[in-house]
């Protein structure tokens, strides 16, 4: 009964914010284009389903993600798990937590791996680089750089040091690479980063995060707790642009090494 | 019959993209931690209903918004004119920001934290009023990006420019912004662009880039996602240097 009641309220709030996008399309279709909504009753069907539907996810969210996010990180970095006593340490030791590193960084590759935005950049970007790119190619390079992204970002947190480091150093990479890449592969590498993190993944990782902050002694989880989906959007435009420039440089080396066979 | 087979190519698509997590998280419970995960039976019910939500949420929006989203971002991009194309650019990365799930969830989050840890009260209209301040900084932020990415593709200018720029704007920000949002901040840039963003913000882009002569779909048309990710990063900076300060 209480989760009905919960689940009430989730659902008009949704209602609202659905109703900019509804708006938008109805008032530009009629005032502007001045034509029609075309299959009226399907859109608004689709439209009752995509209110019930986000209602849905956010109360199966605050049941199920956020928690396992949270629970997973107490777990991982108890003082019984990983000292075996249950003295807590003043100062957290950043390498005793070797299986904290691991798990983010086997999540953050899973759900890359899998991720159907992804696949659909890769698709195209092997269209565009006709072939030089390989889809599984990029798709397994993104899912590095999400994973050591997010590794990185757990390491971070553990160690407290400042977020801003970090990400200037991975921005001084960015540029860096840019100036040496092949042009048409920049602006897939800069959106690669943007779709990487899905609906599902951005709350896990950010629940592991805030966790792992509230529980590593010496952090607090509003200074320390968030950055982790900032790594996981910036890693993957360094480790695309990192590979695209490898992949240009095998071409050119084998059409070299096939032109001397050729001379000879 | 039909319906049956629909319902469940739907709801398998859903559990695709919750597997890997499964197998992730089941490897660790039973190999490494070897601990029984508390509240299991809570969490199962969770993710049926993320599943399930999930499932309704991208039919619904398969149903009627993307078809006439993407038909009306290529007749804009096509033939409409410029006051109005500018203005449905913004008003599409608007609109799209504040429904899309991600950043509900965690905008509600960072209030509660901001609310535990002392910054605002922590009561419930303050920490309401908080995360619909995040949503709305981020909103407009993605707007004005999509707008701007817009402007982009019909001069041509070159993506690298814009986001060097960006980023010098983001470290510059950094050093005057309070400590306690900067986190956050730099997390909205890849919170904002999933589901919904990403297919309407897409069309929109190639729309354009194939409309105008000399400009490639493929190589203008992407772009736009990436300026997106950049903007909110700034504006959720602004927005803490007027709340914390």
């Amino acid at each position: 009964m209480e989760f009905l009641m919960d689940f009430g309220k989730i659902l008009v709030a949704t209602g609202r914010d659905v109703l900019p996008i509804i708006l938008l399309i109805g008032g530009f279709q009629l005032l502007v284009l001045r034509q029609p909504i075309p299959h009226l009753k399907r859109v608004l069907v689709g439209s009752v389903y995509v209110v019930i539907g986000l209602a849905l996810f956010l109360a199966g969210l605050e049941k199920a993600l956020f928690p396992l996010g949270k629970i997973m990180a107490a777990q991982l970095s108890d003082p019984v798990f990983i000292y075996g006593t249950t003295d807590q340490p003043v100062l957290a030791d950043w390498s005793a937590y070797g299986w904290v590193y691991l798990f983010a960084a086997m999540i953050g590759f899973a759900t890359t791996i899998a991720e159907p935005s992804l696949i659909a950049v890769a698709y195209k970007a092997s269209e565009v680089s006709m072939g030089t790119i390989s889809q599984w190619g990029l798709r397994i390079t993104v899912a590095i750089g999400v994973a050591v992204g997010i590794s990185l970002g757990t390491f971070r947190i553990v160690t407290g040091t400042p977020l801003y480091l970090y990400i200037l150093v991975g921005y001084v990479m960015v540029i860096l690479l840019t100036l040496v890449s092949p042009k048409n592969i920049i602006a897939l590498a800069y959106d690669s980063g943007g779709v990487t993190t899905s609906t599902v993944t951005v709350p896990l990782v950010a629940a592991l995060g805030l966790g792992l902050a509230s529980t590593v002694p010496g952090r607090n989880p509003a200074l320390d707790g968030f950055g982790l989906i900032a790594f996981a959007s910036l890693f993957p435009i360094i480790s695309v642009l990192g590979y695209a420039r490898l992949a240009v440089w095998m071409t050119h080396r084998k059409t070299r090494t096939a032109e001397k066979t050729y001379a000879v | 019959m039909k319906i049956f087979t629909f319902i469940v190519q739907k709801v398998k698509t859903a559990l695709m993209d919750l597997l890997p997590i499964i197998v992730v998280i089941t490897f660790f419970q039973l190999v490494v931690i070897r601990q029984p995960l508390p509240e299991l039976g809570e969490v199962i019910f969770g993710a049926l209903l993320v599943v399930a939500g999930l499932v309704l949420f991208v039919q619904g929006l398969e149903m009627g918004l993307f078809p006439i989203g993407e038909a009306m971002a290529y007749a804009l991009a096509r033939k409409g004119s410029l006051l109005w194309l500018l203005i449905f650019a913004f008003a599409l990365g608007f609109s799209t920001t504040i429904a899309e799930p991600a950043l509900i969830a965690v905008a509600a989050e960072a209030a509660d934290i901001a609310g535990k840890g002392g910054l605002i009260d922590s009561d419930k209209k303050t920490l309401t009023t908080y995360a619909l301040g995040l949503r709305i900084s981020v909103a407009v932020s993605v707007g004005l990006a999509i707008l701007v990415g817009v402007i982009r593709i019909l001069k041509g200018w070159p993506i690298h420019f814009l986001i060097i720029g960006g980023y010098v704007v983001v470290m510059l920000m950094t050093i005057i912004a309070p400590e306690e949002i900067i986190g956050i901040a730099y997390d909205a840039g890849g919170v904002t662009t999933s589901t919904i963003t990403v297919p309407l913000v897409a069309a929109l882009g190639v729309g354009l880039a194939s409309s105008i002569q000399g400009r490639s779909p493929l190589l203008d048309g992407f772009g736009l996602i990436a300026f997106a990710s950049l903007l909110p990063m700034i504006f959720v900076m602004g927005y803490g240097l007027l709340i914390f300060n």
